[in-house]
């Protein structure tokens, strides 16, 4: 097994020292996505990148494979810096990133079409690829003949044709169904361990804890805004592992413990939001519906936890994955409703009222949860109750954001506020005006 | 594939050449001896030409339809070649962007007879040669196709999917081989849509591009633009009863030969990539799978793509800087604008001086006055057209079997060009003495309408069968059907298509508000006509041209921006079902 035994006094593949990546926003300041990221990776190990989306840990992904360069730092493969797309370096996509007019034969041999391959060599090759990941017969067929599994075994075959030494994997399991995904991961750490893989090392970026601690020899936990790593967890677990291990859980449960962890002696605030002390407007809200606030109080709130739960199992029962359970879980925190430590998620009295509460009564109680809490809504509803018509355009508030944030997140914060505050009741929204307002239809 | 479709001989064992491959062959060697005899007339002089006049004998019209195709499938090939040149530089290339866009918006706006201006400019590289004129006529069907490519194309570049473009970049495709396995192929449907709708207006534009003025002399293209010149001339009700005929089976041979099996293909790069069904394939497409003939013809045109796509350089694994992106020098981007400012400035002062020569200032609020009129005319046109053509384009989208057949239909009347029956409408107005303001308007539009027609049958077609039985589930009846659910679900296509059909009209206005038949001529109040009677004096009055024309594209421009664009996006966005 070539991933017994991380050597680690081999000469790195891939060394990523102090990377900075940052934004120019519209007011002419820098938005730092990634801050002092450094990591290595060595002949042998498969790492996991692990964080929330919107962490960074993409965009450090796209830095290393060339394809877009970090503001700071260095990349730097086989000890030279990386600075455009290397050979050596393949990428396995999210969405598969397919040519859907090529055949699978034609998009394997794709890379080695750029190489300037011989055709006969090339076909050897690429058949040879498509054998080893399963898709023999599968040659002459178009990407929307195939179903998501057998795509993204293309997008593994044309990655591996090119026998990179690293393969970086972009979430790449992440648009598959739970059983497809599993199929797909055991088939690839079996080839892997078989030493039957062209590859030497593999860096994986995940938001699935429980895929993470399946594949990885070494996890990196990044923490969002910005990203950084903040811990790091070797897993010495022999391959193949039972999701039902108790070793495996205890490691999945440390993730978890890591990962709610509060930010070390860290103030949360840039430093534009404290010019203005306690304004705290500037706060991005990660999207989530107000359906699933609710069903996640509820569930806490009933046996056989009572108003404590431990979130590993509360997700898998609720079958969230961790995209949207730490979104909830702080979204509840930020309210007030729960509090959130040591992989633990507590209801607090006003979350056990709540959970008790008629529909009526929930609403009544998060929209003063809402307005005390969350400092954007209180604002909105400042603005409106002032003006004389009780109406302001959306753009306002989208304006004021973006001097905290980067466009797509002050568009998310306010499609989030927007859902809470209808839920909430506390002003309406008309999408074709693209204005707030306190009518309400009803 | 559907294997019911196919002959015999193709199930049985398609190595064997069978009908197909006859009719292929026979095909392919009727295109190569069309080309030789239509090329033959190139090289002739212009005093050859002159000696021998159009004639109105029938029999001359099929080596004039043959010409006038040819004619059409030179431009179309010239303004693939711009699209892929001028859209990729718009598209890759922040600074040229800026310029080219808006440049691009603009030349789609100006009619194509305005473009006559350069006509001279043609006929001079080939002094008394045929070869220069024919230029000329190319060039000018060639504005009437080429820019609404380009926007598609340019579009679709910009609209590539993130991942798909990064795992190019990921597996270091050299830019040549980037364009054409990702770039072109991605942009295919929608520009394979805009060829053909580029082809239906350029027919009506071949018939006035083929008789050119030059200073004082006329010079006919054999063609059957010319011919219809002069049986409109000689007011042959005959002679354009063969036009008719002639342009008929022109039409549906590019129809059958080029844009079925384009359309048809034209579905193999689309991005949705779920199991769907296969549209059933037209046959020019099976003949062109299924022949082993055409088959090896395209292997070994695959072939030699392929060599052009062998990158120039081994690429290694040390990484050069990526220059372009990180470092933006902004003197350069200073200058660049700087220029820009100060050429456009240039341009004005020209034009305004040019035109000023010769048009007193206060005509410019005559030519206004008569842009209000023509805008008056079209609103009113696209408000008729669609009030006829969207009941009668629901009823037949939500049968599909009509729709099957109808659909085409529309596609074929848009392409047909309207002018020829011009000279019906100019003898009606003369005979019963109407009044030409009113009664030319319906010209315009004439050739635009079927837009409309054809975006609501597919929009009507797309509404989900559940939505329909919801709506009957409820009980929506008469007008509650139509407002709450019919309207909305076909507003996004009916938009498209009033767009095009606006568009369309303001163009033909320059053909179809002065008409001639003979010794007669009908002339309305507008700003085609203003623009089309300086055109057409004798010599030419430019001035007056590009007055009109500069105020035409104004008009159309500014009615982009303020009424269709945000119409269209609030369409997009309300109303689109996704």
């Amino acid at each position: 097994m070539n991933n017994a035994a991380p050597a680690l006094n081999l000469e790195p593949l891939l060394d990523v020292q102090a990377v900075n990546k940052s934004f120019r926003k519209p007011d002419g300041d820098d938005l730092v996505v990634l801050e002092n990221v450094n990591l290595t990776l060595r002949p042998g190990e498969i790492v996991g990148l692990l964080g929330r989306s919107g962490s960074g840990k993409s965009t450090l992904l796209r830095s290393i494979a060339g394809l877009d360069p970090p503001s700071g730092g260095v990349v730097s493969y086989l000890g030279h810096p990386v600075l455009s797309p290397a050979a050596g370096i393949a990428m396995v996509f999210q969405s598969f990133a397919l040519f859907p007019w090529l055949t699978v034969l034609e998009n394997v041999q794709l890379g080695l079409e750029a190489l300037g391959m011989e055709p006969a060599e090339m076909r050897t090759r690429a058949l040879k690829a498509i054998d080893l990941i399963g898709l023999d017969g599968f040659e002459s067929a178009y990407p929307r003949e195939l179903s998501g599994g057998m795509r993204q075994r293309v997008g593994f075959a044309r990655a591996l044709v090119v026998h990179p030494n690293i393969i970086l994997m972009d979430e790449p399991f992440s648009a598959l169904d739970i059983l497809t995904a599993e199929t797909l991961r055991t088939d690839f750490l079996e080839l892997w361990g078989e030493g039957q893989l062209p590859i030497k090392a593999v860096l994986l970026v995940t938001h699935n804890i429980e895929e993470a601690v399946q594949m990885c020899d070494r996890l990196l936990i990044f923490s969002t805004n910005p990203g950084r790593i903040v811990s790091e967890i070797p897993i010495d677990l022999p391959q193949p592992r039972h999701t039902q291990d108790p070793r495996f859980r205890a490691v999945v449960d440390r993730v978890y413990v890591e990962m709610t962890a509060r930010p070390r002696g860290e103030i949360r605030s840039t430093i534009k939001s404290e010019r203005f002390p306690g304004s705290g407007i500037g706060t991005a809200l990660t999207h989530v519906s107000s359906t699933v606030l609710t069903g996640l109080i509820e569930a806490v709130n009933e046996p056989p936890y009572n108003g404590k739960a431990d979130l590993p199992v509360i997700a898998e029962e609720q079958h969230l994955e961790v995209d949207d359970l730490f979104p909830a879980a702080e979204a509840l925190q930020m309210l007030r409703f729960a509090e959130v430590e040591g992989g633990d998620m507590k209801l607090t009295e006003a979350g056990l009222q709540f959970a008790r509460g008629d529909t009526d009564e929930r609403k009544k109680l998060f929209a003063r949860h809402l307005v005390t809490y969350v400092p954007l809504a209180a604002h909105v509803r400042r603005v409106l109750d002032e003006r004389a018509s009780h109406t302001a355009p959306k753009s306002r508030f989208f304006d004021e954001l973006e001097d905290y944030m980067a466009e797509d997140a002050a568009d998310e914060t306010l499609r989030t506020l927007i859902s809470w505050g209808r839920y909430a009741e506390i002003f309406a929204y008309d999408d074709n005006r693209q204005a707030f307002s306190l009518e309400n239809p009803a | 594939m559907r294997l019911d479709r196919l002959p015999i001989s193709v199930i049985r064992d398609r190595y064997v050449p069978g009908g197909w491959d006859l009719l292929a062959f026979v095909l392919v060697f009727t295109f190569f001896i069309y080309l030789g005899q239509a090329g033959r007339g190139l090289a002739g002089s212009l005093a050859h030409l002159e000696a021998t006049p159009i004639s109105l004998d029938p029999r001359a019209l099929v080596g004039y339809a043959a010409r006038t195709g040819l004619r059409m499938l030179v431009a179309l090939a010239c303004s693939l070649v711009f699209t892929f040149s001028y859209a990729t530089l718009a598209a890759k290339s922040r600074r040229a962007e800026i310029l080219l866009v808006p440049l691009l918006d603009f030349l789609q706006s100006v009619p194509i007879l305005s473009f006559s201006i350069v006509i001279v400019f043609f006929v001079q590289l080939t002094p008394g040669r045929v070869a220069g004129a024919e230029m000329a006529a190319i060039f000018l069907i060639f504005t009437s196709q080429a820019w609404n490519m380009a926007f598609s194309f340019y579009h679709s570049l910009r609209s590539i999917p993130d991942e798909m473009v990064e795992a190019a970049r990921n597996f270091q495709l050299s830019p040549w081989m980037r364009f054409w396995r990702l770039e072109v192929p991605f942009a295919m449907p929608p520009l394979i849509w805009n060829m053909m709708m580029s082809v239906s207006g350029g027919w009506f534009f071949v018939v006035v591009s083929e008789a050119l003025t030059v200073g004082d002399n006329r010079i006919a293209l054999p063609g059957v633009g010319s011919y219809i010149a002069l049986a409109n001339d000689q007011r042959d009700f005959g002679a354009i009863g063969w036009a008719i005929l002639a342009m008929f089976v022109v039409i549906l041979i590019f129809d059958q030969l080029l844009f079925r099996p384009l359309i048809a293909s034209a579905d193999w790069f689309r991005l949705e990539q779920e199991v769907g069904q296969t549209p059933n394939s037209p046959w020019a497409l099976t003949m062109m799978r299924r022949s082993r003939f055409l088959g090896l013809m395209g292997d070994a045109f695959a072939a030699l793509l392929r060599a052009g796509m062998k990158p120039p350089r081994p690429v290694t694994v040390a990484a050069q800087a990526d220059g372009s992106g990180s470092r933006r020098s902004r003197w350069g981007d200073f200058a660049w604008y700087a220029a820009l400012i100060l050429i456009g400035i240039l341009a004005v002062w020209r034009t305004a001086g040019f035109v000023h020569g010769e048009v007193p200032v206060g005509e410019i609020g005559h030519v206004v006055v008569l842009g209000f009129i023509t805008l008056v005319r079209v609103a009113i046109l696209i408000a008729i057209a669609s009030l006829i053509w969207v009941p009668i384009g629901v009823w037949v989208g939500m049968r599909p079997k009509v729709a099957g057949v109808l659909q085409p239909v529309a596609q074929f009347l848009a392409a047909f060009p309207a002018n020829l029956f011009f000279g019906f409408a100019v003898s009606a107005i003369v005979l019963f003495r109407l009044n030409p303001d009113i009664w030319l308007s319906p010209l315009m539009i004439l050739g635009t309408q079927w837009y409309i027609l054809f975006n609501v049958i597919v929009g009507a077609s797309a509404i989900p069968a559940e939505l329909r039985y919801a709506g009957q589930n409820m009980g929506l009846k008469g007008w509650l059907w139509w407002k709450r659910m019919v309207l909305p679900a076909i507003f996004p296509f009916y938009v498209t298509g009033a767009i095009t059909a606006a568009g369309g009209s303001w163009n033909a206005s320059v053909a179809a508000e002065i008409v001639s038949w003979g010794k007669e001529t009908v002339t309305a109040h507008g700003i085609g006509a203003y623009i089309a009677s300086a055109q057409s004096a004798a010599p030419p009055d430019w001035q007056r041209v590009v007055l009109g024309t500069v105020v035409l594209s104004v008009f159309v421009v500014i009615l982009n921006r303020i009424f269709w664009r945000p119409l269209y996006a609030r369409a997009e966005r309300k109303f689109r079902m996704s």
